[in-house]
């Protein structure tokens, strides 16, 4: 954020991954590293496994709770096929960090990974797909802290402007207890696979 | 997460539009506070009801409120009234379709005022992202009622617009309400905090006709007393500091333009400000925290400033253009040849974007604002909500298209899970409206038809909703004779709005058993199944439609999430 004076983060997925504690990870951090932050989510039937959208905007003096047409630095999908949402928020210098992971529509056929990244591809260069919940899977047994990997893997790659040890401290506040060990192992995973 | 909500005075905590409420309240020593769930209000039920159930007790001695999740808004809004009668200050919450519920209540007790201060939150939600239903905008109440309502912007305005509304109520001894819209209620940021408030009144109902009693002719001389009230608060209004003019940080420097200008309000302000730095504007930005009354002084000496006239202002507001109208009419007053623009540049429909509000600024100074070159995918994958898996309600829809297999049968719908009756896979919900509905159309449905019966008619209602505003509803069929098959969906608790208790499923086993009320409204066929059970479920529904009279079969069956916290 050396020459930007704001942040804006779009996190897109389905009900249910999550992503309202990965908007709270980001603010707690963002609070810390003494940004200005607003944010919007929504709640109620929405949240019943359709479409989720929340946003994020940081930086020295933020109005708008929404992220702007065209204006996010980082699309993080938390889920292939709703990436396609992100595009109504991208420009050419928008980055899109995808879980590689589909979450089937009922009676609708799943779309091809190939479809996807063609859209992603006539919009932006910065297309980074990962395979976060087989990875956490596969290492921890469970894919529901993909989007912890997803989050922690941004910003050990700087790929947003909070310092790994912001979200790591974040995480300890906004993630019960109980499960907060887990989210850290996965904060690290993310780390060890950021360097290969 | 009510920790934040409860931290200590001086932090700057991140909170909830909706939890910087319930932070507002506790810092004005809210003594009572009621509520019927209903999104975008529904998390300053659940954070007072988590306050009041933690255990340890949370902040110590902040138990000092008393809350309740009331039967329905009406109720709701009666009881906080009645607490203010007798001293205390109270708080009552709903979405804005609650409000057309306690409306009745509503517009007498503006008139006779309160003693307590009385805050009354009603949030809005343009674009409907959790309502079926309209698309309503809460602040024609202030014409109908009188009441005045106040519009926070961002999460610090939610905290302080609630204290100064509740010193407000009190000053004049009327109900104040806050409005807030999804993009308010929703919306998270730093919040600076002061101290908890823990008040002592004389907590006593103390009797007096003149002002309890709205009985003619007494309440003529209570319609004109409130008149004069409203002026006084408008006094109030033209000097607060809840309606200021912003200016954008430019690097400019100097004023783009002393003729133009913009009034707005609510998140529609956000917006505004991002815009003129996104533009690079720097326009003066009339904010009105007050929507109702109006400072009308303020505003002509905003259209109308010593430094001469403007010549165009601009109305940022969502929905319907009540602030444009006003202003129109100020404007005749005092600047009869200013442009005033605001629908003709700001969609009526759907909530204001950062985006919509940016072009519109662009046009309105005739600013270039270069076009974005998004290729958008030819299209995107409509992913509709779900019931979740293990829901009853797939018991329920299954079984009832089973037993009316190629028959012509019309369905009812109500407000809750249920709603996606309406969606694939199940595709049965032919007329959908407000809460409790579901019962009273089915009725007229029924009589309207041909002697010989006509098409038959099943209506879903869950357990919560039945409690709102069915129980009326169903007296009616049986009174008036008229034969719908009525499934009540007994799932144990409020489950669309986030699983708040209700009559038949409190946090204690002493709930009130559906099955007595609809035998006491005079049901003879009536029976409880668990829906899992797909045979007898099945069998029953089709032996029920062929009944001459109502009948009802309460789908028995714990949403998953109420199995979770028992097991």
């Amino acid at each position: 954020m050396t020459n930007k004076k704001e942040f804006n983060i779009v996190i897109v997925g389905t009900g249910g991954q999550g992503l309202i504690t990965l908007l709270q990870i980001l603010a707690e951090a963002a609070l810390i590293e003494g940004y200005d932050i607003k944010t919007s989510e929504l709640h109620g039937l929405s949240q019943r496994g359709g479409s989720v959208e929340v946003h994020i905007r940081f930086g020295q003096e933020i109005f708008s709770p929404l992220v702007a047409q065209g204006r996010a630095d980082l699309i993080l999908a938390l889920e292939i096929q709703e990436s396609l949402k992100g595009i109504y928020f991208s420009n050419p210098k928008t980055f899109f960090l995808i879980n590689k992971f589909f979450v089937p529509i009922l009676g609708e056929k799943l779309l091809e990974e190939s479809d996807i990244l063609k859209e992603l591809k006539k919009n932006s260069k910065n297309i980074v797909l990962i395979p976060a919940a087989d990875i956490c899977q596969k290492e921890l047994g469970k894919n529901v802290v993909a989007g912890v990997y997803l989050l922690s893997y941004a910003s050990h790659k700087k790929i947003i402007p909070l310092k790994p040890n912001s979200i790591l401290k974040a995480m300890e506040k906004v993630v019960p207890k109980k499960y907060f060990a887990l989210n850290k192992k996965t904060f690290e995973l993310a780390k060890k696979y950021g360097k290969d | 997460m009510f920790e934040n909500i409860l931290e200590k005075e001086n932090k700057k905590v991140f909170l909830l539009g909706n939890e910087a409420i319930v932070r507002g309240a506790l810092e004005a020593g809210v003594q009572f506070v009621s509520t019927y769930p209903g999104t975008p209000a529904s998390e300053i039920g659940n954070s007072f009801y988590e306050i009041q159930n933690s255990n340890p007790p949370a902040g110590g001695k902040i138990k000092s409120f008393y809350f309740e999740f009331s039967v329905n808004e009406k109720v709701a809004i009666e009881a906080a009234g009645g607490a203010s009668f007798s001293g205390l200050r109270s708080l009552v919450a709903m979405k804005n379709f609650g409000l057309n519920v306690a409306s009745d209540f509503l517009l007498p007790l503006v008139y006779s005022g309160v003693k307590g201060g009385m805050v009354i939150l009603s949030a809005d939600d343009p674009s409907c992202h959790s309502s079926a239903q309209s698309e309503e905008n809460t602040r024609a109440f202030a014409s109908l009622a009188h009441i005045p309502i106040l519009e926070p912007s961002t999460p610090q305005e939610c905290k302080d617009f609630v204290k100064f509304a509740f010193d407000l109520s009190e000053k004049f001894q009327i109900p104040v309400m806050i409005r807030e819209t999804t993009r308010v209620a929703h919306q998270s940021a730093p919040v600076k905090l002061s101290n908890i408030q823990y008040l002592k009144s004389n907590i006593q109902f103390i009797k007096d006709h003149k002002k309890f009693v709205t009985m003619p002719p007494r309440v003529l001389e209570m319609h004109q007393e409130l008149l004069e009230k409203i002026e006084k608060i408008r006094d109030f209004s033209e000097i607060s500091k809840l309606n200021s003019i912003f200016r954008s940080r430019t690097s400019a420097g100097s004023p783009t333009s002393r003729k133009l200008g913009i009034i707005t309000s609510g998140v529609s302000y956000l917006y505004v400000m991002e815009a003129l730095k996104e533009l690079n504007l720097d326009i003066p930005v009339l904010k009105l925290g007050f929507f109702y009354p109006l400072p009308e002084e303020k505003i002509k000496k905003f259209i109308n400033p010593p430094t001469g006239a403007l010549k165009k202002v601009l109305i940022v507001e969502e929905l319907e253009p009540y602030l444009e109208n006003e202003v129109m009419r100020l404007a005749k007053e005092v600047n009869c040849k200013l442009k005033i623009v605001g629908k003709e540049l700001i969609p009526e429909v759907g909530e204001l974007k950062p985006e919509i509000v940016t072009s519109a600024i662009a046009k309105f100074t005739n600013k270039k604002h270069p076009t974005l070159n998004i290729q958008h995918p030819t299209s995107i994958p409509k992913r509709h909500p779900q019931l979740c898996p293990g829901c009853p309600y797939w018991f329920v829809f299954n079984g009832v298209k089973k037993a009316t297999k190629d028959m012509d049968i019309i369905f009812g719908g109500d407000i809750g899970c249920y709603m996606l009756a309406g969606f694939s896979p199940h595709n049965i919900q032919d007329y959908l409206y407000c809460m409790g509905s579901s019962i009273g159309i089915a009725h007229g449905i029924k009589k309207a038809a041909p002697p010989d019966g006509g098409q038959k008619l099943i209506t879903f209602i869950g357990d919560s909703t039945f409690f709102h505003s069915g129980i009326p509803a169903l007296i009616n069929t049986v009174f008036n004779k008229s034969n719908p098959l009525i499934i009540i969906m007994n799932n144990s608790t409020t489950a669309m709005t986030g699983h708040q208790p209700h009559p038949s499923a409190p946090a204690e086993p002493d709930g009130i058993e559906i099955e007595s009320i609809v035998k006491a409204c005079g049901v003879k066929n009536l029976r409880t199944i668990d829906p899992a059970k797909q045979e007898e479920f099945v069998k029953t529904i089709k032996e029920f439609l062929k009944k001459d009279e109502v009948s009802v079969i309460i789908a028995r069956h714990p949403c998953i999430f109420v199995k979770k916290q028992k097991g």
